[in-house]
């Protein structure tokens, strides 16, 4: 081809025509879009939810003294540790034995070993717990035998705990490696400390993969208030809300190791996730010594009576008196706004536990949660969500959408409208588009502060939902409404 | 260059000291790789001792990202008018989502796609290939969002691994589609840092891209490019308008706020402007050797370094330029006077330790002087040798100079330097603010900006100020 010719297939830069613009802008808001988009296969548009080693990072975070150490990319672990960063506004130490093309060849043995050799002699931790990404997941790594060899070889003391989950990113959510590694860090740390007859008359609790460190501590008060002695496991409410008092501490708290190890002998151990601790609850049922329970995220009222009524059973306690004062300050609460609420349409997104919760506390007040949308997760979690729509008249007409993305979502708002949504700050381009507003609840919170600081479970933390919605409701009445309508009282 | 004036108390034998107090925690094999990687700062030489872009030391907690963050969040995400694909498991596209600050301009979802667009791969995707799935999701994408002007597929670790040809369906689906569909081979496991995936992603602009569009209007002696601003905080925004203010006809910018056809097309331009050099330098030498198109490094940090660079860009044109550059500068004068007056009074003196990406460890170095700040060390997470030759001038006679610099050693770092800021990271920020240490993210202007030209330092010294003079760090000891 001459030169001449080369030349003339360079093709003119173009711009859209304002018409065209228009049509498209308009034309992704109808319903005929929305059932073209509803009709993608391959394509995910804004997810909303992450990858396996990012929960168990956040196990990996929750024990005293642990480093939570990362086989694979070191690109990974520098997003992990970013996640955590923005939405908590804490430092998020981890690292990570950086797997780069050779390992890919070679596998990374050598990796892990000079990585465990190094992180264990500059940081000094208590324990490494291990978990993986992509590319060793791929290629085949065998952990096991990473982390036998590596003691064998004298890199990391023999009596270092260093518990490890394969969690491929290919396969389940954050959720599913939060579970892989809470029960990995339980079956390392419980090895031979069942002791036949013992009790240590504590509480063992699994607060799941929860963002918020407000509900962490709620749960630690109400069992205070009980008088019940309770081990967290993999506690981050310190080390994701530590104080600024000039010392940083590189491990400000978590689940003291000696507890987690004697955990086997409590008298209960609860769950307050059920999709994010199935197989390990599973394995807890058969491996403790007592009683086990899965609890749903005590939102709203019903609920938290549920964890109390639970908790009063398993230690043969009395509920006291300052919590049933808590909870008629919440139901006055609630009966006081209820007219903000009532009948008020509501989009739900998030993690299955969180969203199940929301959707009751809404339906307590008598809202509706119209749209419910979960980007992954699985038929049962589908039914159950039915089922707690299908128990209320105002679940009446609301539908569930499971294996959805945020994009559907826009679909479903810019369609079928909701006066509000209830989410993590990803939803906030469909919420802008669709003029409708959002309320942040579960994670990532990475554009608005402290908010993960303020419980939203607990007899509590139905006020601070309640109020974080009703008041904005007013506030956009006082804002948007004309000058003949605006008044003092609301 | 003149050198820097020395900084009261610092010299070159207390700053090895501290490097090797430092890194005797670490075990042998480690410090000996990570001690070439640090130093003293010795300005007159030609070429810095500090060594580079070599693989992070397993364990030593690093701050580096892959090629995979280099190609998606730093040269293709920015391009505002394309979908770009985050080819492989659902994480790499979550966390890279929002999490740079390139602003753009458009409609989202209509003419800009500021979204998360991922094949999400399953278990079965690694076993059966994921080329199928992704030549479905590019016909899907580009169906929901007609107006796209073209789609990149950047490729997560596993992609690499199964053996996939992302390549090949790309050609297909461009023929397809009869717009833009750009392959770029990024994951995260190649090369050392995020660097790699710069120069990937140069190398799919070059392979795919440039010279395959033309300018409708006829070219002009005054076009240029903007190249390596990616408009975080909306630097872009603050920059462009100075050169065109000088005379200069902007025609197109890589890539912040960028838009593909124009980046194609920008083969005719007269000369491009690089600022940050670390992630496009391998375009610029393209465009050099194959169309004749010089270019030029420009700072635009802070009046001293914008009047220096305005007056380097004047060199390459005519008289009138030359005029204008010095209008420009004349006009700006006061108003720079008035942001100095207002904030060095309370800054003088104070010194600053940076830890940063492309060009900032270096580039800003001038503005923080203009307010009185002098920097006592610096470095990059993933220059190269080219980066430190063009930082050792910048900096004083034995300031620290750290490559790849680790957790603990920034650390124990600042733990003896004491300076009065840090200029660093997210994951960073609040190691150092829990120690009481004022401190500013230096990548995405921690939520501020922008920080480029005129108009942006004044922001920049606003947030120096405000950062160092909070009355919250006052608080920190408890009386009790």
């Amino acid at each position: 081809m001459s030169e001449a010719a080369v030349v003339e297939k360079v093709r003119n830069v173009t711009e859209h025509t304002s018409e065209e613009v228009e049509k498209v802008k308009n034309w992704i808001n109808t319903e005929e879009y929305k059932e073209k988009n509803f009709a993608r296969e391959a394509l995910v548009v804004n997810p909303a939810h992450a990858c396996q080693p990012l929960g168990a990072q956040m196990v990996a975070s929750g024990f005293e003294g642990s480093l939570p150490f990362v086989h694979g990319s070191q690109g990974c672990a520098s997003y992990f540790r970013s996640t955590f960063t923005r939405h908590f506004r804490e430092p998020s130490a981890a690292t990570c034995d950086a797997m780069t093309e050779d390992g890919a060849v070679f596998g990374g043995q050598n990796n892990l070993f000079e990585g465990l050799e190094n992180a264990y002699s500059i940081y000094k931790p208590k324990m490494i717990p291990v978990y993986t990404t992509c590319m060793p997941e791929v290629i085949g790594d065998d952990l096991t035998a990473f982390i036998r060899n590596a003691k064998n070889d004298g890199r990391i003391p023999e009596d270092l705990p260093t518990p490890y989950a394969n969690t491929p990113s290919f396969n389940g959510t954050h959720l599913h490696g939060y579970d892989s590694m809470i029960k990995a860090v339980l079956q390392n740390l419980t090895t031979d400390q069942k002791v036949e007859d013992k009790c240590t008359g504590k509480l063992n609790i699994i607060p799941g993969f929860d963002g918020n460190v407000g509900n962490l501590r709620e749960y630690k008060r109400i069992c205070d208030m009980m008088d019940i002695p309770y081990t967290m496991l993999a506690d981050i409410s310190d080390v994701f809300d530590s104080g600024c008092d000039g010392e940083y501490k590189m491990y400000p708290g978590g689940t003291k190791l000696e507890d987690a190890a004697d955990s086997i002998n409590a008298k209960a151990t609860i769950s307050m996730q059920k999709y994010s601790t199935t197989s390990t609850m599973k394995w807890v049922g058969r491996e403790f010594s007592g009683a086990s329970e899965i609890l749903p995220m005590p939102f709203g009222i019903k609920k938290t009576d549920d964890l109390l009524l639970k908790l009063a059973e398993l230690f043969g306690k009395e509920i006291p008196a300052e919590l049933k004062a808590e909870r008629a300050r919440a139901v006055d609460a609630m009966t006081d706004a209820h007219q903000y609420i009532h009948g008020k349409k509501f989009a739900i997104f998030g993690d299955p536990d969180y969203v199940i919760g929301i959707v009751t506390f809404l339906l307590e007040m008598g809202a509706r949660p119209w749209h419910v949308l979960v980007s992954r997760a699985t038929k049962k979690f589908q039914k159950e969500m039915d089922a707690l729509l299908a128990s209320s008249m105002y679940g009446e007409g609301c539908t569930c959408y499971v294996n959805k993305d945020l994009w559907h979502m826009r679909s479903l708002l810019m369609t079928d409208p909701v006066e509000g949504i209830i989410g993590d700050t990803h939803g906030k381009w469909a919420a802008r588009d669709a003029k409708i507003p959002l309320f942040r609840v579960g994670f990532p919170i990475i554009d608005r502060v402290n908010l993960h600081r303020t419980p939203v479970v607990g007899y509590n933390g139905a006020i601070s939902l309640l109020s974080m919605i009703a008041n904005k409701f007013l506030d956009i009445t006082d804002e948007t409404c004309e000058d003949q309508w605006f008044e003092m009282m609301r | 260059m003149k050198e820097r004036k020395p900084i009261e108390g610092i010299s070159i034998e207390k700053t090895e000291k501290l490097i090797k107090d430092t890194l005797a925690h670490f075990p042998d094999k480690a410090r000996e790789k990570r001690e070439p990687h640090v130093g003293a700062n010795e300005p007159s030489v030609s070429s810095c001792a500090v060594k580079s872009n070599r693989k992070v030391v397993p364990g030593v907690m690093s701050q580096r990202g892959c090629a995979y963050a280099g190609a998606k969040g730093v040269v293709w995400g920015p391009i505002r008018d394309m979908i770009h694909v985050s080819h492989g498991p659902v994480g790499c596209g979550v966390y890279s989502w929002g999490t740079r600050r390139n602003l753009m301009q458009g409609i989202p979802g209509v003419t800009s796609f500021p979204l998360d667009f991922t094949s999400d791969f399953q278990e079965r995707d690694i076993v059966y290939g994921g080329d199928i799935k992704l030549e479905k999701l590019i016909r899907e994408a580009d169906e929901l969002f007609p107006l796209n002007k073209g789609l990149s597929v950047l490729s997560e670790c596993p992609v690499g691994l199964i053996g996939d040809d992302i390549n090949a369906v790309a050609k297909k689906m461009e023929k397809e589609l009869d717009k833009f569909v750009i392959p770029c081979n990024c994951e995260g496991f190649r090369g050392v840092s995020q660097s790699l995936g710069h120069h990937i992603s140069n190398d799919s602009i070059r392979d795919h891209a440039i010279g395959k569009r033309k300018f409708v209007e006829k070219a002009g002696p005054y076009d240029i490019a903007l190249i390596g601003d990616y408009n975080i905080g909306g630097d872009v925004w603050a920059a462009k308008p100075i050169l065109e203010e000088i005379g200069l006809n902007v025609k197109s910018i890589w890539t912040g706020d960028g838009e593909i056809e124009k980046i194609a097309a920008t083969h005719s331009v007269k000369l491009n402007l690089i600022h940050c050099y670390r992630s496009m330098n391998y375009m610029c030498k393209v465009m050099e050797e194959k169309w004749d198109i010089p270019w030029l490094e420009y700072n635009f940090f802070g009046p001293t370094k914008i009047e220096e660079s305005l007056r380097n860009i004047a060199e390459c044109f005519d008289d009138k330029i030359k005029k204008n550059v010095e209008k420009v500068i004349k006009k700006y004068r006061p108003m720079m006077k008035a942001v100095v007056e207002e904030y060095k009074p309370r800054l003088d003196g104070k010194t600053a330790m940076l830890f940063v990406g492309g060009l900032r460890p270096r580039h800003t170095v001038g503005a923080y002087e203009d307010l009185g700040v002098q920097i006592t060390g610096t470095g990059y997470e993933f220059a190269h040798q080219d980066d430190y030759d063009r930082t050792a001038p910048e900096m004083a006679k034995g300031t620290l100079i750290y490559d790849d610099v680790s957790e603990f050693e920034l650390e124990e770092y600042v733990k003896e330097l004491k300076p009065d800021l840090v200029g660093s990271g997210i994951k960073e920020k609040y190691v150092f603010q829990k120690a009481g240490i004022p401190f500013r993210q230096m990548h995405s202007w921690d939520y501020s900006g922008p920080y480029h030209g005129y108009e942006g330092f004044e922001i920049f010294a606003r947030d120096v100020d405000m950062a160092i003079n909070s009355p919250t760090w006052g608080l920190v000891k408890s009386p009790f």
